[in-house]
C-alpha cells in the first residue's frame, strides 16, 4: 500500500529548501554530522540553507566559526579524524580559495596517505556560478580547480530532487565531496516536495534529462535549464537534442556520456566555467578517445569566455545562453557534403 | 612624533555626543603574558625538587634520541633515506612533548618530529617511512594517536584543534599537542589554528620549537614580536617561554599545559627556545647562513649535557645506569640500521588502492594499464616474474578505449 500526501500538502520547494531538508535529515539520522561555517548558525547562512539547524540541533552541531576558511576546513579535517562527519559551508565560490591548501594538501590526500586508515568523510558545500547579478568574487565557476585534484569527489545538482538526493549521498560518502550549489538555481522549483519520497541519488551517475536522436548536449548545474530550453527551441530547427546532466563531475560517468554520444554521433558540452582549462576540454577528450568512430562532427564546447568573471551588467554576454548553444549546434556539420570543403 | 600626532590632526570634540559604553579588554592580558626570560629548572634551586625517576627517564630518552638522530643521518649518507631533517640538539623538545601526553592523547608532528613519535613508542622504521619514500605515512595514525608527519608548514595545527574539539564534543578528555617550527608561526594556518582554539577553548597545546632558523632565515626576519610566546596573548591564551634544552623545565610546562587543557582550561602556546645543531636537512649547507662559533655556543648548552650535570650532582649518573642507557640506544640504532638496510616490499598497484574508498572507473582503467605494463616488464625480465605483488589482484576491469569503426 502506498500512501500519498494530499495534493494540497505537496507544495513544491526551492532548491535551497531541499538542501536545508537534506542537512536536517542527515543530522537527524546521524549524530556525527556537524555543520560549520560563517553565519550558518543564528542567521541560517547567507542563502538560508542552514536555516533552523542551530535551533533544532544546538550550536555544537551547527556552529558559527571564526571567519577563516582555511581554519574552517582545517579544523574539519581534525574533526573527521576523530570520527565526525563535518559539513562545511563556504560562503561563496571565490571565498573558498583560502581553504585550497587544506583541501588539496590534506583533505584530498589523507585516505591515500594513510592507506585508508584515516578517511575524510567531509562535505564542503560551495555556492557557485553566476547569473545572480553578483559583484566581483561572487560568481566564479571554480569546478576546474577541484577537478584538477585527485582524491575529491565533485558533485553539483541541477534539479531540486538532486539537491536533496546528492547532498544526502555526499554527507553519507566516506570520501570528501566538494558539493557545488548553483546559486542561481537556489530559488528554482520543480516537482520535488518535502513530502515526496526522499531519495538519495548515487554519486557518479549522470542522468539523461531529455532523450533525443541527433546530438547530445552535455552539461551540469546552472547550465541544465539553459540546455533544456535550447533543446526545446532546437525542435523548430529540426534537431532532436538529447540532454545529459552529469550531476557528478568526479567520478565521471563515462558510460552514460559515451552511450549517448554513440547514439547521436554529435556532442556539445555546455558550462559557465572558462573554456580554456575548463571541464569541457577533459570531457571532449574523453569522448574523442572513446567514441571517435561514432562521431559525425568534432566535439564542440559552449563555455564562459576566458576572462575574469564579468561585472553584473555584462554577465549575460559571458554566460552560455540558448542562442549561443543553438549556434554551436548548427556548426555540428549537418551538411552531408562538408568533407568536400576540407578537400577530403 | 608619530604619524598620529601630526599637527592639525587634533579636533575640538566638545560638542560631539558622549561615547557609547566604555570598551574594556575582554580578558586581563596580564596572566597570559610569558615570562621575560625562558623558564629554567636545571641549574636553579628548584631543580632539587625534581623526581629522580623522571630525571633518569628523560635522560635515557635523550640519549636514545641523540643516537637515533645520528643513525638516521647516517642512513641518508648510505642512500637509505631520501632526506632527514635532524632534531639533534632539539631532543629535549621531542622527548618532553612525547612524555607530556597520555596514551589517549594525540600528537601532531611536523617533518622534523619523528623522534617525538619514536619517544612515544612508535617503531622508528614506521616513523621514517615518509623520509625513506616508500609511502607517505608508515603507521596507522588512529592506532598510535599520532597524526601523519606534516610537510606543508603549520597546516597540521588546525587539524589538532579540530580533533581536540571533536573529542570534547564527544565527551572524551583527550588533548592534542601540535608541534611547529619558528618559521611556521608566520603561516596563516598558525594564526587561524590559535584563533579557533582560543575561541572554542579547545584542549590543545601548541609547541613552537624555536630553533633559530627556518632553513636559512633567522628569527629576526620572521617576526617582530617580543617573543613567539607573546603571540598567544593576541588570541587570548597563555603563552609560556621555556628553555627548550632544559628537558625537565619543558616537561613541566607541557605537562601543566596538557593538564590545564584536559581540565577545560583551554589552549596554551609554549615556545621552546632551542637550536638546530645540524643543517636543515642533509641537502642543506648551513655554512652559507651561520657561523661555526654560533653553533659552538649552542653545543655548550646541550640538552643532554645539562641534564647530565644535574644527575651527576645527585649521584644518579651511576656507571650501571650510563651503561644500560647506552646499550639501549645502541640497540635501537642497530635495529634501525638492519631493518633500513633491507629493501622495502613495494606493490605499485597500491598507487590506485586508497585514492577513494571505492575505485572510480577511471582509476580501474589506469590500474589495468599499469598492471599490463608490469606484466610485460616481468615477462621481459624473468628474474622479476616471481614478484608476488601482482598475485591476487582482481582481473583487469578496464575496457579498451579504442573502438572499431561501426
Ligand atoms: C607551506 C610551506 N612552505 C614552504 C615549505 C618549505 N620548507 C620546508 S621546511 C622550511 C623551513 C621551516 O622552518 P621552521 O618552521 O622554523 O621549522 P624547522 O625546519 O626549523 O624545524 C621551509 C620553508 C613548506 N614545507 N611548507
Amino acid at each position: 500500500m502506498t500512501t500519498t500526501a494530499p495534493e494540497t500538502a505537496r507544495k513544491p520547494a526551492t532548491m535551497a529548501q531541499a538542501l536545508t531538508r537534506a542537512l536536517h535529515d542527515a543530522m537527524a539520522a546521524d549524530p556525527s554530522v556537524h555543520v560549520m561555517g560563517e553565519d550558518v548558525g543564528t542567521l541560517g547562512g547567507v542563502f538560508r540553507v542552514t536555516d533552523g539547524l542551530a535551533r533544532e540541533f544546538g550550536e555544537d552541531r551547527c556552529s558559527d566559526t571564526p571567519l577563516a576558511e582555511a581554519g574552517i576546513l582545517g579544523t574539519a579535517v581534525g574533526m573527521a579524524m576523530y570520527g565526525l562527519r563535518p559539513v562545511v559551508e563556504m560562503q561563496f565560490d571565490a571565498f573558498a580559495y583560502p581553504a585550497f591548501e587544506q583541501l588539496i594538501s590534506h583533505v584530498a590526500r589523507m585516505r591515500n596517505r594513510t592507506r585508508g586508515a584515516v578517511p575524510m568523510p567531509l562535505t564542503m558545500r560551495v555556492p557557485y556560478g553566476g547569473g545572480i547579478g553578483g559583484v566581483e568574487h561572487h560568481s566564479d565557476s571554480s569546478e576546474a580547480y577541484y577537478l584538477a585534484t585527485p582524491g575529491i569527489q565533485v558533485v553539483t545538482p541541477a534539479t531540486v530532487a538532486d539537491a536533496y538526493g546528492l547532498l544526502r549521498a555526499a554527507i553519507a560518502s566516506d570520501d570528501p565531496v566538494v558539493f557545488l550549489e548553483p546559486k542561481r538555481l537556489y530559488w528554482s522549483k520543480d516537482d520535488w516536495s518535502p513530502d515526496a519520497p526522499t531519495q538519495v541519488a548515487p554519486i557518479g551517475r549522470a542522468e539523461i534529462r531529455r532523450p533525443g536522436a541527433n546530438a547530445t548536449l552535455i552539461t551540469y548545474g546552472p547550465s541544465l535549464p539553459v540546455c533544456m530550453e535550447a533543446a526545446e527551441a532546437a525542435r523548430a530547427e529540426g534537431w532532436d537534442l538529447e540532454v545529459v546532466d552529469l550531476r557528478s563531475l568526479m567520478p565521471f560517468d563515462d558510460d552514460t556520456v559515451c552511450a549517448s554520444v554513440r547514439r547521436t554521433g554529435r556532442a556539445v558540452i555546455v558550462h559557465e566555467s572558462n573554456g580554456f582549462g575548463g571541464p569541457g576540454g577533459e570531457i571532449a577528450a574523453r569522448i574523442t578517445e572513446r567514441c571517435f568512430h561514432h562521431l559525425e562532427a568534432p566535439v564542440l564546447r559552449v563555455a564562459g569566455f576566458d576572462i575574469p568573471y564579468p561585472p553584473p551588467m555584462l554577465e549575460r554576454h559571458h554566460l552560455p545562453g540558448v542562442d549561443r548553444i543553438l549556434d554551436t549546434v548548427a556548426r555540428l556539420q549537418w551538411e552531408s557534403d562538408w568533407t568536400e570543403g576540407c578537400g577530403a | 612624533m608619530t604619524v598620529l600626532e601630526q599637527p592639525g590632526s587634533s579636533r575640538n570634540t566638545s560638542d560631539l555626543p558622549g561615547p557609547p559604553p566604555a570598551w574594556r579588554p575582554r580578558v586581563d592580558p596580564g596572566p597570559l603574558l610569558p615570562d621575560a626570560e625562558p623558564y629554567r629548572l636545571l641549574g636553579t634551586d628548584a631543580a632539587g625538587r625534581l623526581d629522580p625517576g623522571l630525571l633518569t627517564r628523560l635522560y635515557a630518552q635523550l640519549v636514545r634520541g641523540r643516537r637515533y638522530n645520528a643513525q638516521a643521518t647516517a642512513l641518508t649518507r648510505q642512500g637509505r633515506l631520501a632526506v632527514y631533517p635532524s632534531s639533534t640538539g632539539q631532543e629535549a623538545c621531542q622527548v618532553a612533548a612525547a612524555l607530556a601526553l597520555e596514551d589517549r592523547d594525540w600528537l601532531f608532528p611536523s617533518y622534523r618530529d619523528t623522534l617525538a613519535a619514536v619517544a612515544r613508542g612508535l617503531d622508528p622504521v614506521q616513523a621514517l617511512t615518509l623520509l625513506r619514500g616508500d609511502w607517505h605515512t608508515g603507521y596507522d595514525p588512529q592506532e598510535h594517536r599520532i597524526a601523519p608527519l606534516c610537510t606543508p608548514l603549520a597546516t597540521q595545527l588546525p587539524h589538532a584543534v579540530g580533533l581536540a574539539h571533536a573529542a570534547r564534543l564527544k565527551g572524551d578528555d583527550v588533548v592534542a599537542l601540535a608541534v611547529v617550527g619558528d618559521g611556521g608561526t608566520s603561516e596563516g594556518d598558525f594564526h587561524e589554528a590559535l584563533n579557533f582554539a582560543a575561541v572554542w577553548q579547545t584542549p590543545v597545546v601548541f609547541l613552537v620549537q624555536n630553533n633559530g632558523f627556518a632553513i636559512s632565515v633567522p628569527l629576526a626576519k620572521q617576526t617582530a614580536a617580543p617573543s613567539l610566546a607573546h603571540k598567544a596573548v593576541g588570541y587570548g591564551m597563555p603563552g609560556r617561554l621555556v628553555d627548550g634544552n632544559d628537558a625537565p623545565a619543558l616537561h613541566e610546562v607541557l605537562t601543566e599545559a596538557v593538564r590545564r587543557a584536559r581540565g577545560g582550561g583551554g589552549p596554551t602556546l609554549v615556545e621552546a627556545v632551542t637550536y638546530r645543531i645540524e643543517a636543515h636537512t642533509n641537502a642543506d649547507d648551513a655554512t652559507r647562513y651561520r657561523t661555526d662559533s654560533e653553533v659552538e655556543t649552542w653545543r655548550e648548552h646541550d640538552p643532554i649535557a645539562l641534564l647530565e650535570h644535574e644527575l651527576r650532582d645527585r649521584d644518579l649518573l651511576t656507571e650501571e645506569f650510563v651503561r644500560t642507557t647506552q646499550e639501549g640506544a645502541e640497540e635501537l640504532a642497530a635495529g634501525l640500521r638492519d631493518r633500513m638496510n633491507a629493501d622495502p616490499e613495494l606493490d605499485p598497484m597500491d598507487l590506485f588502492t586508497h585514492v577513494f574508498a571505492e575505485q572510480t572507473s577511471q582509476l580501474r582503467e589506469q590500474a589495468a594499464q599499469l598492471r599490463a605494463e608490469l606484466a610485460a616488464e616481468a615477462a621481459g625480465h624473468p628474474e622479476h616474474t616471481e614478484h608476488g605483488a601482482l598475485a591476487g589482484e582482481p582481473a583487469a576491469a578496464g575496457r579498451s578505449a579504442q573502438e572499431t569503426r561501426p
